[in-house]
């Protein structure tokens, strides 16, 4: 309003300008505006809420699997926890780390996870899935010698309810214990462990035998809560004999008073008269592979949390103790898939621009009438199913199809040489330039119906010729729609799924192809969500050369 | 006056027509004569066929039947690009995604003619409407006036004989319309080239012109300089186009050569010129310019004719007076009166006597 007064000095602009009662221009103003923030927030709340929860949430954690990795410390916590101490240069890990998989396996045997971990595994080596399965199955037969020693002692040693008073002692509970094994199981099977499950160890005995009370205490807690059995009537797993045996060797029982104390040290006795139990060798019987140093590099390699297999994975590269390398040639699938993939896009959106730049011309160029109905012939397409559409050129394009016919009819092409133009790049190329032509269009068209035909008749008035007219003049007006319309197909088609899958047959399909199967059939998640990542960041990397290139404000969608 | 100008003639359009739908007649028997470096505006409301005749003339429309011939030389099959004529258009068409340089410099071009030429004629031309700063600038960035002068430019930097405008000043404020009107007529005086002038705003068209057609359905009504067609218009419709003008309608009484008797249709008997009636008993539309009533009509001569007249309206319009009359039985018959020292500023229900001299009431076709 301060037409008529010369703009404020620069006093004036120091001191906050005030609104009629006083308060600063600013405040009152943000005050007024709130209302209406408030009431345009409102507005797209559901929609945004929407989205949030049904889209983006599941996206980003879809996304998140691709550098996830807690199935190795979840399933063997305590293998990966000695590991850790492993520096990694000599063949084969520390002798405890074998003791530890012992306990590992077992309780993941219990609890039938241990497949899952060899599954994950068997990604970055195979042979790995059939090395846990058999492993899982013949377990317990490792340390059996010690188990019937201890079982032979005393017919007690098979009664539940005789271990269950050990383990429970007397005096102090030892609550952090319990806590530990409850989350040791609760990540084991992703499910809850809480809950009473009668039983609760005492502080002395977890003392005096950790082992033990550890693997009893996971036993307990399996038996209660995932069998639904009562602990105190169940004779414990014989890894807790195993535990028992190994705790024995090293425990100083001559101040113990607790509950079967004549049984323990008797146990103690026999046990000491046996050789120690030889975990690797164990192993080793089980599976040469467990003596492999390649398991073990596998094994350490994924065992953190976070991962950067899933992407080496993607890109054509494994992890190798010497840092990340390309795989063989002959392993490589990725990296094709991704340049045809792109090579592929580009093909489609050029024949679309190809291909829709005179249908646009035409349709913002001709009487109202005629080019009201063709756009109705441009739209037809989004009448039907996309499935029929794709399905309608597998029928005319495969070799008995209706082109080949008519060909072979006219006598263009010998009945014995038709031509090959489905299940190919081809076939594909052709299809998928059909489907998003009106994306190519639409954007084209409304932007070419704001360039005035003055332009062309002026350009000719000045003596270009109808080609000069077209390209100096008319040619980069309609630019920004070429833009809007390419940036729609290639992103829309880099994507694209149904038409590679039903046309594409081996060499016409796309990355996404390769991500469905993934999701579907391999359930390889984590290498799925990182080949969505990358595809993902492509999709951004052009768009911003595009921006840079272009610029993005040159994208015009009417 | 066109025989005389038939010999160097520059422009001509000969019994051309025009349809678009092979049913209705746009152009209908188009003929027109321009010698070179007359300055021609065509003038009419819109739909008379004045644009179509220019879109013929550049070429963007095919005349139906007709020669046109530009410099003696049938341009019927020449394609626009080929004719050579300058052309600014309504919205000026300057291209979007081209500097104000690069605009002018289009033409040079698709001509072939050498940078360094190209420079100098486009630096020239930009200097001859004032723009010579804003070279580097892009169309958008400039007001309307300055896109006007730059369109105009470019109608002319390849030196064309022919320059034709379709109401190029439609979409400037008042001001500066008057102002480029001015800036057009010199500059094409100047440059001594024809122009073709399409508008249907008749003071551009009587201020500007050499000449002005009046188009009405696909017809020129009259062609003629501007104080003519103010001054004698051929028929009432150019009579009623051109400037403001009083209407009475009768019937002829007696022609006899440079005057006739009418009768107004109140029973009033006045002289007149006889313009485009021919016989007796014939219905007329009597025209009489506002300004050349007099309401003092001892001022006039002894031929005047002299009658009453009821004061129904009186407007002030600052250097003039606008006053409404009843004058036989018709209620908007305007006279226009200067503001000057003594003038009589009338009373609405005022009882008065008009007048005129009979060469300033012409009869024309009703």
């Amino acid at each position: 309003m301060s037409t008529a007064s010369s703009g404020p000095t620069a006093a004036d602009e120091s001191a906050p300008v005030l609104a009629a009662d006083g308060t600063p221009l600013k405040k009152s103003l943000r005050r007024a505006l709130r209302a209406q923030k408030l009431r345009a927030l409102g507005l797209i709340a559901p929609l945004l809420i929407f989205v949030l929860v049904a889209f983006i949430a599941p996206i980003g954690d879809m996304l998140f699997r691709s550098v996830e990795n807690r199935i190795v410390s979840n399933t063997i916590p305590l293998t990966a926890r000695v590991m850790d101490e492993w520096d990694g240069q000599s063949d084969e890990p520390p002798a405890p780390t074998f003791e530890a998989l012992y306990y590992d396996l077992f309780l993941s045997a219990e609890a039938r996870r241990h497949t899952r971990l060899g599954t994950r595994l068997n990604y970055e080596q195979t042979g790995l899935s059939s090395l846990f399965r058999s492993s899982g199955r013949g377990v317990d037969d490792i340390g059996e010698t010690h188990v019937e020693t201890i079982e032979d002692l005393d017919d007690r040693w098979e009664d539940g309810g005789f271990w269950h008073a050990l383990m429970t002692g007397e005096g102090p509970r030892a609550d952090d214990l319990l806590l530990d094994q409850r989350a040791r199981l609760a990540a084991l099977s992703s499910s809850s462990y809480n809950g009473d499950i009668g039983f609760e160890p005492g502080e002395q005995i977890a003392d005096l035998l950790p082992t033990t009370a550890r693997e009893y205490t996971a036993f307990a807690l399996f038996t209660a809560i995932e069998e639904g059995d009562i602990v105190v009537e169940e004779e414990p797993w014989e890894a807790v004999y195993v535990a028992l045996a190994q705790d024995l060797r090293s425990a100083d029982l001559s101040g113990y008073q607790g509950p079967q104390a004549d049984a323990l040290r008797a146990a103690q006795e026999a046990v000491t008269a046996l050789p120690p139990i030889d975990f690797r060798a164990g192993f080793a019987e089980l599976d040469e592979g467990w003596i492999s140093p390649d398991v073990w590099e596998t094994i350490n390699m994924y065992s953190p949390d976070y991962t950067t297999g899933y992407f080496l994975n993607a890109v054509d590269m494994q992890k190798t103790p010497d840092g990340a390398e390309f795989r063989p040639d002959n392993e490589r699938l990725y990296g094709i898939l991704f340049k045809r993939t792109m090579f592929m896009s580009l093909a489609i959106t050029l024949s679309c621009v190809m291909l829709g730049y005179p249908v646009a011309w035409l349709l913002a160029n001709l009487p109202m009438r005629s080019a009201n109905l063709l756009m109705i012939l441009v739209l037809l397409p989004f009448w039907t199913s996309l499935l029929v559409r794709t399905s309608a050129w597998k029928i005319m394009l495969q070799q008995q199809g209706v082109i080949n016919d008519t060909l072979v009819w006219l006598g263009i092409v010998n009945d014995a040489s038709r031509l090959v133009m489905i299940n190919n790049q081809l076939g594909t190329i052709i299809a998928m330039t059909h489907i998003l032509l009106p994306f190519m269009i639409l954007p084209m068209y409304s932007v070419m119906s704001t360039i005035p035909q003055t332009y062309v008749r002026a350009a000719k008035s000045l003596g270009a010729t109808n080609w000069t007219a077209f390209w100096r003049v008319y040619f980069p007006q309609s630019v920004p729609g070429i833009g809007a319309g390419s940036i729609l197909v290639f992103i829309l088609a880099i994507g694209y799924y149904i038409t590679p899958e039903i046309v594409g047959g081996t060499t016409g399909t796309f990355i996404s192809n390769r991500i469905a199967y993934h999701i579907s059939s391999s359930l390889n998640w984590g290498l799925a969500a990182a080949l969505g990542t990358i595809l993902f960041a492509v999709v951004l990397i052009l768009y911003w050369a595009y921006d840079r290139i272009v610029g993005i404000d040159n994208v015009k969608l009417g | 006056m066109a025989n005389d100008l038939s010999s160097d003639a520059f422009v001509e359009f000969e019994r051309v027509q025009k349809s678009y739908d092979g049913e209705n007649l746009v152009v209908k028997d188009l003929n027109l004569t321009m010698p070179k470096g007359e300055f021609l505006t065509m003038l009419g409301p819109s739909g008379s066929g004045k644009t179509t005749c220019l879109m013929m003339l550049a070429g963007f429309e095919t005349a139906t039947h007709g020669e046109i011939k530009l410099d003696g030389i049938s341009i019927n099959n020449i394609p626009p690009h080929k004719r050579g004529i300058g052309m600014v258009f309504q919205n000026y068409a300057l291209f979007p995604h081209m500097t104000i340089a690069e605009n002018l410099s289009f033409p040079l071009e698709v001509r072939k003619i050498g940078k360094s030429d190209r420079e100098a004629k486009v630096k020239r031309a930009l200097d001859m409407v004032q723009m010579g700063e804003f070279g580097g600038r892009r169309p958008a960035q400039l007001s309307g006036g300055q896109q006007q002068r730059v369109a105009l430019a470019r109608a002319l930097v390849f030196e064309p004989e022919l320059v034709l405008m379709d109401e190029p000043l439609g979409a400037l404020d008042k001001q500066l319309r008057e102002h480029m009107q001015f800036e057009i007529t010199n500059l094409a005086h100047d440059l001594g080239i024809t122009t073709v002038y399409v508008t249907h705003d008749q003071t551009e068209a009587l201020t500007m012109s050499d000449r002005v057609a009046v188009f009405n359905d696909g017809r020129i009504q009259q062609l003629a300089p501007p104080d003519a067609l103010y001054e004698e218009p051929e028929n009432s419709f150019v009579a009623q186009f051109i400037g403001e003008n009083n209407t009475l309608l009768g019937t002829i009484k007696e022609i006899s050569g440079e005057t006739c008797l009418v009768q107004l249709d109140d029973g009033e008997v006045i002289d007149a010129r006889p313009v485009n009636v021919s016989k007796v008993g014939e219905r007329t539309l009597i025209s009489i310019r506002p300004e050349r009533v007099e309401i003092d009509t001892d001022r006039l001569g002894p031929n005047a004719h002299t009658i009453p007249a009821e004061v129904l309206e009186f407007i002030y319009m600052g250097d003039i007076f606008r006053t409404r009359l009843r004058v036989a039985g018709r209620d908007d018959f305007i006279i226009k009166t200067r503001n000057s020292q003594d003038q009589r500023k009338l009373k609405p229900g005022e009882q008065i006597r008009i007048g005129w001299m009979p060469r300033d009431c012409r009869a024309l076709d009703a």
